[in-house]
């Protein structure tokens, strides 16, 4: 029974609640991306779990036909830690905002990382609170004019990769919120993937902070603006495929194939599988070309694997076989 | 000594019940030696009961006053319920340790203390002006000098031992003299340094010798001319340990999570004085307990993740203190909205805000009830002593289970690092525990409830066709979708309430004890017990006509509440707050007047004031 390949169609995801996010808002491709990609598990329905935050994106669960938990602001990360050491054997999914994932859920957001348990994290990061209507985020630019900043923001942002890379993130990949189908893809990898896999989409916030992407996702200058990386192959981006990236001291440096003598076998070519992340991290901190793609993927043992070792070594050597054994135990003495 | 029951005889004075405390600096070892006294004493079959008061830093300056650490133990032949007001011998390995302790040691009675401590240095550490064995101050006392760094050195002279370890055994030479006087025997410490320290025969020699040395330094001494014999206590038949109040609770979760026949989870954040049940539970971790302990990052994740895990299935419990039960009012609030069984620990000690980590309070009482947004009843239930902590763990998770929702358990920290003689319950003894799991439905509806308990079905992921999306949103009286239906929410808000008030049905009644009716009832609640057990005990010896009534369940309160309150011509609430429990009273039975003793000095009630304060009112 277990093994019976169950085939689903998106449908089968689709719940019968109303989604009620802005018309066009970037949440609704993402929502289909992973309607579209979970039939592709190879996992049964019923051992899906979504778990959220507060915000726009943390209504995300309601609209996928599984088991969810829409939580407290911030707090996905670590409820989603504790449905998945419950119980190592589902597919848990984090949907959460710029806000929910680095403000007020920081320290969940980087315990989770380095602790490594096997599971997805989707973060949609608009760079501004849209739920509350119009205040800066953690990753909203120096100098944005919210309505916390109205004469400009000043408090620096994070970049997500770098913070997650730093955080000893095994998995990071990164993109636009306007591309359905590398979407699809990268979550069936992340699903793939060993360990925590934290995926961030640049999602557009059409009504606090429309465009904000725009400089990188819009078709005109995607592919001039965007390195979208791959494993195994060379980090060649441009409508021309001859800008690329080399190693130039401890500094990456954009060249163009075919001028100052490079040629493509100088071109860098990723390994998204390196255990050292100095090459990630330099690769999520560029502003250009933006690196999109999986970034990150490097495979280590889970948490709950962890777990799994110290119970069986612990259990090797208990001698008792109920809590009855262990309250007789030791230091006890009869009244007669 | 309380009560002489025999004239000297031997075999030494017969004494119905005895308290000592041993005190010295935090690394003299004061808590191993009280532990051994007591362990001792209980095998022997004295009832006891005891407490331990340890600074908050852990390696506080050597000989200052902040770092003296002692344990007090009260052992007899008749029932124990406290550790003691006062003590019959003091012991104080340092000037600082003799300072801060005194005044709880009976005029009259037995001082010991270690002489060879008492050097310039040491005294000016303790704020001494002049040396209190030389200037008369302790002429009340019987005091009793012994050099008892030099009796240890002598004693272990023969052996090649530096200086730290030798004097790291000087404990022992008190604790061997103190089993003199009490008649007591020495085997089970020197058994205990065998199984201790198994690979390390030095130290069991060296442990072993100053504690003869020290008995039988005792015996020869002049100055103790008469011992003290305290006779078994009659107590029921069967297997019994000491047991602390912390290890008692994580005890009861063990027992839950058996009789449930479920996983338990335990997410939790370290914090004073409650970190002893995640430390306990998470030596137990073989597969035959199904434990789960998870140190999260903060007291926040502490709680949401067990809320995870009570999603996913698993007996979810989170253990904290005061501020840390503040950092989970959110988490509590939305437990309370998904409806999942979860039980929250708060190990209650000194507050507000930091306060006093390491002495005990009952001031979060109103907190457990009702911190959080909205309307959010919670069940909250108390402890009592150190090992019916083990019970109320256990209920707490009962009721969880069965009635679907967050459980508050308070203890504190004078119950739960206080340790009592606790008879060995089998987990067949203990009542069953269902739960409300599904695992199949036509079609499931998240909010459809038992029509007795209002419970609402637990379907848990992986479980097909019940896939279903809950959170912290107002949700419609059935399915659970989001609802902002103004109606809905006022129903809902009603059926949480009810729910809760029902486990009434489902908890005993309360009984006053000592008395049925009569002119005074003292309540209490919580970690009071024993102390206000031994002053209504007393007054009653003495012809009083008083009862005592104590809760151990607060929200509900027991349904006949009401009847016991007006058998009674007055009723006074003793609380260590400043009258939480009065409030809820009063909101709650308004007929009656709530006099009150109210105590806030980090320190339980003492009998002797208690008495005082019931004399006043009769």
């Amino acid at each position: 029974m277990e093994n019976t390949p169950v085939k689903y169609t998106f449908k089968d995801f689709q719940s019968d609640q109303e989604v009620r996010w802005c018309p066009g808002c970037d949440d609704y491709v993402i929502l289909r991306a992973i309607q579209k990609a979970l039939p592709e598990m190879g996992r049964k329905k019923e051992e899906f779990v979504f778990i959220s935050g507060i915000g726009c994106s943390s209504r995300f669960p309601y609209y996928v036909d599984t088991y969810g938990v829409h939580g407290i602001h911030g707090r996905a990360a670590a409820i989603a830690t504790g449905t998945k050491l419950a119980n190592p054997n589902l597919s848990v999914w984090v949907a959460s905002g710029d806000g929910d994932s680095m403000a007020i859920g920081g320290n969940h957001f980087i315990h989770l990382l380095r602790r490594n348990l096997d599971l997805n994290y989707i973060l949609f990061n608009n760079e501004i609170y849209g739920l509350t209507k119009g205040q800066f985020s953690p990753t909203s630019e120096l100098g944005q004019k919210t309505k916390t900043s109205p004469y400009g923001n000043t408090q620096p942002p994070f970049n997500p990769g770098e913070l997650a890379i730093g955080s000893s993130a095994r998995f990071f990949a990164r993109l636009g919120g306007n591309g359905p189908k590398e979407m699809t893809d990268v979550f069936i990898k992340a699903e793939k993937f060993k360990g925590t896999a934290l995926v961030e989409i640049l999602q557009n916030c059409v009504i606090f902070n429309d465009g904000c992407f725009k400089k990188y996702t819009d078709r005109d200058v995607k592919e001039d603006k965007q390195l979208f990386i791959e494993h195994g192959k060379p980090m060649i981006f441009g409508k021309e495929k001859n800008k690329g990236l080399i190693l130039n001291g401890l500094k990456l440096e954009v060249v163009t194939i075919g001028e100052n003598g490079i040629k493509e076998e100088d071109i860098i070519v990723h390994n998204a599988q390196e255990s050292d992340s100095t090459l990630h991290m330099m690769l999520a901190k560029m502003e250009y070309p933006l690196v999109t793609g999986i970034i990150r993927s490097v495979e280590e043992e889970t948490l709950e694997e962890r777990e799994r070792n110290l119970v069986n070594s612990v259990s090797e050597k208990d001698k008792f076989t109920c809590v009855d054994d262990l309250f007789f135990s030791g230091e006890t003495y009869e009244v007669k | 000594m309380s009560t002489s029951t025999n004239n000297n005889s031997k075999k030494g004075i017969h004494l119905e019940s005895v308290a000592i405390r041993f005190v010295g600096d935090s690394g003299d070892g004061m808590q191993l030696t009280g532990t051994q006294f007591t362990d001792t004493s209980a095998l022997f079959g004295n009832d006891v009961a005891t407490f331990p008061n340890y600074p908050s830093e852990i390696r506080a300056p050597q000989g200052s006053l902040y770092g003296v650490s002692g344990f007090q133990v009260h052992m007899g032949s008749a029932e124990i319920s406290t550790p003691g007001d006062t003590v019959d011998t003091l012991v104080a390995m340092n000037p600082a340790a003799l300072k801060t302790n005194i005044s709880a040691l009976k005029p009259g009675h037995m001082l010991i203390v270690d002489s060879d401590s008492f050097s310039r240095k040491n005294l000016e550490k303790a704020h001494y002006e002049s040396n209190p064995l030389t200037d008369g101050s302790l002429e009340n006392y019987k005091v009793i000098e012994v050099a008892m760094t030099t009796h240890t050195r002598e004693a272990l002279k023969d052996m090649d031992l530096d200086n730290k370890t030798i004097l790291r055994s000087k404990n022992m030479f008190a604790l061997g003299m103190v089993y003199f006087i009490y008649n007591r025997s020495m085997e089970y410490t020197i058994d205990f340094f065998n199984k201790k320290f198994k690979n390390k025969p030095q130290i069991i020699e060296a442990n072993t010798k100053v504690l003869q040395a020290g008995y039988f330094y005792a015996e020869t001494l002049e100055l103790i001319s008469t011992t003290y014999q305290v006779a078994p206590a009659k107590m029921k038949k069967g297997t019994y340990r000491i047991i602390n109040g912390n290890t008692a609770t994580a005890w009861g979760f063990l027992a839950a999570a058996q009789n449930s026949g479920m996983e338990l989870f335990l997410g939790s954040y370290p914090i004073t004085p409650a970190t002893d049940i995640l430390h306990e539970l998470s030596k137990h971790r073989c597969d035959c307990y199904g434990i789960k302990t998870f140190q999260a990052e903060d007291e926040i994740a502490g709680i949401t993740s067990s809320i995870g895990a009570a999603f996913a299935g698993d007996l979810a419990i989170t253990t904290t203190s005061g501020p840390g039960l503040a950092l989970k009012g959110e988490a509590i609030g939305l437990a309370m909205m998904m409806e999942l069984p979860l039980v929250i620990v708060n190990v209650q000690r000194g507050g507000p805000s930091t306060g006093l980590p390491t002495k005990t309070e009952q001031s979060d009482l109103l907190q457990a009830l009702y911190g959080r947004n909205g309307e959010s009843p919670v069940v909250v239930i108390a402890a009592s002593t150190p090992d019916n902590s083990f019970d109320y763990a256990y209920q707490a998770c009962k009721i969880a289970l069965e009635h679907m929702t967050p459980v508050i358990l308070l203890t504190d920290g004078y119950i739960a690092n206080g340790s009592a003689p606790w008879k060995i319950k089998r987990t067949s003894e203990l009542p069953p525990i269902k739960n409300n799991i599904i695992t199949e439905a036509e079609s499931y509806v998240p909010y459809n409830r038992d029509e007795k308990t209002l419970a609402r079905k637990w379907a848990i992921p992986g479980t097909p066709g019940l896939e279903h999306r809950i959170g912290g949103l107002e949700k419609d009286k059935l399915t659970g979708n989001v609802s902002y239906d103004s109606e809905n929410h006022e129903y809902q808000v009603n059926i949480r309430a009810e729910k809760v008030k029902r486990v009434e049905n489902y908890i005993p009644d309360i009984k006053s004890e000592l008395a049925e009716e009569g002119d005074l009832l003292v309540i209490g609640w919580g970690g009071t017990y024993g102390t206000l057990h031994t002053a209504v005990a007393q007054m009653n010896e003495e012809g009083y006509n008083i009862g005592h009534l104590h809760f151990n369940y607060i929200n509900p309160l027991p349904k006949n509440t009401g009847e016991v309150l007006k058998k009674f011509k007055k009723i006074i609430v003793c609380e260590l707050n400043k009258g939480q429990m009065a409030l809820v009273l009063n909101s709650k039975y308004s007929e009656f007047e709530y006099l009150q003793y109210n105590k806030v000095q980090g320190l339980p009630f003492t009998t002797l004031e208690l008495t005082e304060k019931f004399k006043q009112l009769i």
